[in-house]
């Protein structure tokens, strides 16, 4: 019993840090249709940058917010610079773009900071607290905290701001919006920096569990893009069920099944939902537009 | 006589293949010509697939994985010839692309790519994990072909990289020539009107379905291909050859150098086999400066390098 | 295609003018300094830059100077063979230091063994020398090495039932495979055997499945990068109260940093590299290693590890070779290395012979256990 205990509490906290790199492609997605596969280099930078400012003896609470803020610029940076220009390009140029920009932020990364593989120290202590005989760390909390916030963030943000409100009606029709006077533009602006955000914020809570590297990007952005898939492109509330989903496909597996095909598994029950719900879990079902 | 465009297109392809010797500084060389010819390959594979059915597809290199490992274990457990793991290879990925292709490309877009995405990672980690058939991550050797003992044999005194060249050019003709045929046959029509709009194409009386499926297994057998070509000319084969990043490679020379078309698509082929060995001078910036390269092209030319290369060619001219 | 041609030859017009001399040795090295091998292949180039520089100060090998031609194979084993074809046929090299990983070194060996070149693998799997390929030899301590290291380990605590989780990854699997090939001859029962992803996150679930399994004495976590560390903070998060190994591929004062508290108490089979302050003056490796050390991080702003060790011993026993051989010749050079005996470096000391083309022992291996932070020596 125990053991199930334990890989639903380890489950959760990956699949956490899941659901919010899945909720940055959401967001794009929403404001752009654009689904960005440089997803998993605003968590690298989330977690590289406050890793070398903490080394470089910045205190966490400081080091922490500015790398947020350094890939909130670098997801405005890569809008402003790839994205905008290349409006109305096929759905796999825009693949090939994210992609070429996810290659040279790694090289980037790379460069600027090394190769090597860095952590800084949890927040609020590393002693695992004790859960009816399985444990969690306290940085698991953080992560599951911070998720939730997140959470509830945008969807008082979403629902209640004027702005946000603007977001939204960009991502149901943006025509539409253009019309009533939405700026459009700068509303996927927010959107790239809030999904940079997010990403970012999700490295820096999942770090002192996970590690980073300059290259951890691709494998977070390849399960944050199966997470959302499976949740629904496009859904707030699929991209964190899906999330949470595969972070416990993945732990049932390694524990009861094998551990060498989890991620099979995982990519199973994702092929298996979408023949059965061509659009994910909680995805619009919408009809081709001729 | 008038030559159709297909005709022409050929001939272009056969003739720089003959000349791009010429230019080549060192046999070295060679060993690139044959890598592009060999991608060129799974990309005319993958332009039968997006440019002229419009579908997505992030798992391509899992044909090429079962292409490769075809290659390298049939003729250890069957003691037959290589050519025939090759050919076992091809039939046994148009046998999946088949089977899984059916539910797979009631999908559309993102979800489409996902999928397909999910494919090509199982059969990597089939390959991967099962150690005792494939050898692990660290791969397994391959028979040889036996092409560079059959040109010493006839005394044309090529190395192992100019004799598979040359090979890889008859080969890459050829399927460059069925690529083209098809795009004009009727299954080519039915399937550019799906690529238009599949809706429209449905309501005609077009079976959306079957020419989707067709698609998918042609490219398919091109990339099974492919994979058995490349594990048989490095005599070694890696589980890497059915990665995620293998499948993205091609779908970025694809789409880099012109979805639309096969000789934009082996354009796409040659610039990004070539560009990591020129960019090898930038040292730790050589990723880097792909990434620019690819965001650059893609930004500039939306349609991909050939067709914006031959836009800018003839208004100049 | 024509903007191909184009870019090759500007390209090869590049290297040529980036070669000024041309009566120098030129020495190859295809390195995994990117993708998932970096951490071996980053410290290695380095260590192969430092050298080279250090042997031209000096006046290069009998007077020549040495020049380095290095790609980077990101990991991949079909890029790596195509930079080997270059080094052969473009830069004509005259022998060649390289191939981080297994796979890698599988791929290139082909190549350098047609054209005659000596080559000395960086990598660990015994299935690089043996069968002995003429042409290929290796300075790390292969995997099996280190599994009879532990499990002589294991004997000498009178542990005998284990539970082995593995890396994914070559390095992982096929430690794991070697384990479980020799685990027999040590008396050793695997009663688990559970693996994980190069880029898992978290290990718990495969560590509570080990834990749960009745019987199981200690755990051998075969792996490198960033797994290890994870398992070891998994191990003591789920306070699992097991002697823990670890394997040769995480020896760096990189592991201790990231595994934290939890790495008290860790064993591993390591080299010399880790413990030079531990060892005694008199100790045959005590100066090379000392001198490596202070030579690297002197160099550069990072504690040095067992993999750029590898490369400095590839790199001596190449260039003491190459100075035997008095010749640019592959095979005089291939004999001077295969006659290799007595020569201590940072690794073990090296008896190379026709049959065996590593030439180290399990003396070269030295059983550490963490304590409060730091390596200790297990006697």
């Amino acid at each position: 019993m125990s053991e199930f205990l334990q890989y639903v509490l380890s489950g959760t906290t990956v699949g956490a840090v899941y659901a919010l790199i899945a909720l940055g492609f959401t967001l794009i997605y929403n404001a752009s249709t654009v689904v960005n596969f440089a997803q998993g280099e605003f968590v690298m930078i989330g977690g590289m940058v406050t890793a070398f400012l903490f080394a470089a003896g910045t205190p966490l609470w400081l080091a922490a917010p500015t790398a947020i803020v350094v890939a909130a610029i670098v997801g405005i940076l890569l809008n402003k610079l790839a994205i905008e220009p290349a409006r109305g390009a096929s759905v796999i140029s825009l693949i090939v773009i994210t992609i070429g920009a996810s290659i040279f932020l790694r090289g980037l990364a790379g460069i600027v900071f090394d190769k090597q593989i860095h952590r800084f120290p949890a927040f609020t202590g590393e002693d695992p607290i004790a859960v009816f005989g399985a444990t969690i760390l306290p940085q698991g909390l953080w992560v599951l905290g911070g998720g939730a916030a997140v959470l509830v963030g945008l969807y008082l943000f979403l629902t209640r701001s004027i702005v946000g409100k603007a977001v939204m009606a960009t991502a149901n029709n943006r025509l539409a919006a253009k019309l009533v006077g939405i700026n459009t533009n700068s509303m996927m602006t927010l959107s790239f920096g809030l999904s940079a955000a997010i990403g970012a914020l999700a490295g820096v809570l999942a770090t002192p569990i996970t590690l980073v590297a300059y290259d951890v990007g691709v494998g977070m952005a390849l399960k944050g893009f199966a997470a959302a898939m499976l949740g629904g492109m496009g859904s707030p509330v699929g991209a964190i069920v899906g999330g949470l989903l595969l972070g416990l496909i993945e732990a049932m597996t390694a524990g009861y099944l094998s551990s060498e095909y989890k991620d099979a598994v995982a990519f199973i029950v994702i092929l298996i939902v979408l023949f059965v719900m061509p659009s994910g879990l909680f995805g619009p079902r919408s009809v081709e537009r001729v | 006589m008038r030559l159709s465009g297909k005709a022409w297109a050929l001939i272009a392809l056969a003739v720089i293949i003959a000349l791009a010797p010429l230019a080549f500084p060192s046999s070295f060389y060679y060993r690139v010509g044959a890598l592009i010819l060999i991608n060129g390959l799974a990309v005319t594979g993958l332009v039968i697939l997006f440019g002229y059915a419009g579908q997505i597809s992030l798992g391509h290199a899992g044909f090429a994985g079962i292409g490769g490992y075809a290659a390298a274990l049939i003729p250890i457990h069957l003691g037959v010839h290589p050519v025939f793991g090759l050919i076992a290879g091809a039939i046994l990925s148009a046998g999946l692309a088949f089977l899984i292709g059916r539910p797979v490309l009631r999908l559309k877009g993102y979800y489409l790519a996902v999928a397909t995405l999910g494919f090509g990672i199982l059969v990597y980690l089939v390959l991967n994990n099962e150690a005792q058939l494939t050898g692990g991550p660290d791969g397994m050797s391959v028979e040889r072909l036996g092409l560079r003992a059959l040109s010493d044999a006839l005394g044309l005194g090529l190395n192992t990289s100019q004799v598979w060249y040359w090979f890889m050019g008859v080969v890459l003709l050829i399927g460059a020539y069925l690529a083209l045929n098809l795009f004009t046959s009727p299954t080519g029509r039915a399937l550019r009107s799906l690529h238009d709009s599949e809706v429209a194409a449905g309501t005609l009386g077009v079976d959306v379905a079957r020419y989707k499926l067709t698609a998918f297994v042609i490219s398919a057998v091109y990339a099974s291909l492919a994979g058995s070509l490349q594990a048989l000319l490095n005599g070694f084969v890696t589980p890497d050859v059915a990665g995620f990043l293998h499948s993205i490679q091609w779908v970025t020379m694809t789409v880099l150098g012109g979805a639309g078309t096969v000789l934009g698509a082996i354009f796409g082929a040659a610039v990004l086999t070539a560009l990591p060995q020129a960019l090898t001078v930038f040292k730790e910036y050589e990723h880097m400066m792909l990434g620019l390269i690819m965001m650059v092209v893609m930004v500039f030319m939306p349609a991909g390098l050939f067709p914006s290369l031959a836009k800018l060619f003839r208004r100049v001219r | 295609m024509r903007l191909f041609s184009k870019t090759v030859v500007a390209g090869g017009l590049l290297l040529l003018a980036a070669d000024p001399a041309l009566a120098e040795i030129r020495i190859g090295s295809v390195l995994s300094v990117t993708g998932p091998a970096s951490f071996l292949g980053d410290p290695e180039l380095k260590t192969l830059e430092m050298l080279v520089e250090e042997v031209n100060a000096a006046g290069g090998i009998n007077g020549e100077e040495i020049a380095l031609i290095h790609y980077d194979d990101g990991g991949d084993a079909n890029q790596a063979r195509t930079l080997a074809t270059r080094l052969v046929e473009d830069d004509e090299v005259i022998a060649v230091i390289g191939g981080s990983t297994t796979g890698v070194t599988l791929a290139v060996a082909p190549v350098f063994e047609e054209a005659g070149i000596p080559f000395i693998s960086l990598a660990g799997a015994v299935s690089i020398i043996n069968p002995v390929n003429p042409w290929v030899f290796k300075t790390p301590h292969t995997d099996r090495m280190a599994c009879e290291k532990i499990f002589t380990d294991l004997n000498a605590r009178g542990l005998s039932q284990i539970g082995l989780i593995s890396g994914q990854g070559g390095f992982g699997s096929s430690m794991r495979e070697q384990c479980l090939d020799v685990a027999g001859d040590f008396g050793i029962e695997v009663l688990a055997d559970e693996t994980y992803a190069p880029r898992d996150s978290d290990m718990t679930p495969q560590l509570t499945s080990i834990a749960a399994t009745d019987g199981i004495e200690a755990v051998v976590n075969p792996g490198f990068g960033q797994g290890p560390a994870i398992v070891t903070r998994n191990f003591a998060q789920l306070g699992i109260e097991l002697p823990l190994y670890q394997s040769h591929g995480v020896a760096s004062d990189a592991f201790i940093e990231l595994a934290g508290e939890s790495a008290n108490g860790v064993r591993l089979p390591g080299s010399a590299t880790l413990i030079v302050d531990l060892l005694a003056e008199d100790d045959p490796q005590h100066d090379v290693v000392t001198a490596y050390r202070d030579a690297f991080e002197g160099h550069f702003d990072e504690p040095v590890s067992t993999f750029g060790g590898y490369a400095h011993d590839a790199f001596w026993i190449m260039v003491s070779a190459i100075e035997t051989a008095g010749s640019t010749d592959g095979e005089a050079i291939r004999q001077a290395i295969e006659a290799t005996t007595g020569w201590v470096g940072v690794t073990g000391e090296f008896n190379m012979s026709p049959e065996d083309h590593m030439g180290l022992d399990l003396s070269a291996f030295r059983m550490l256990e963490i304590v409060d932070g730091d390596w200790t020596l297990v006697e």
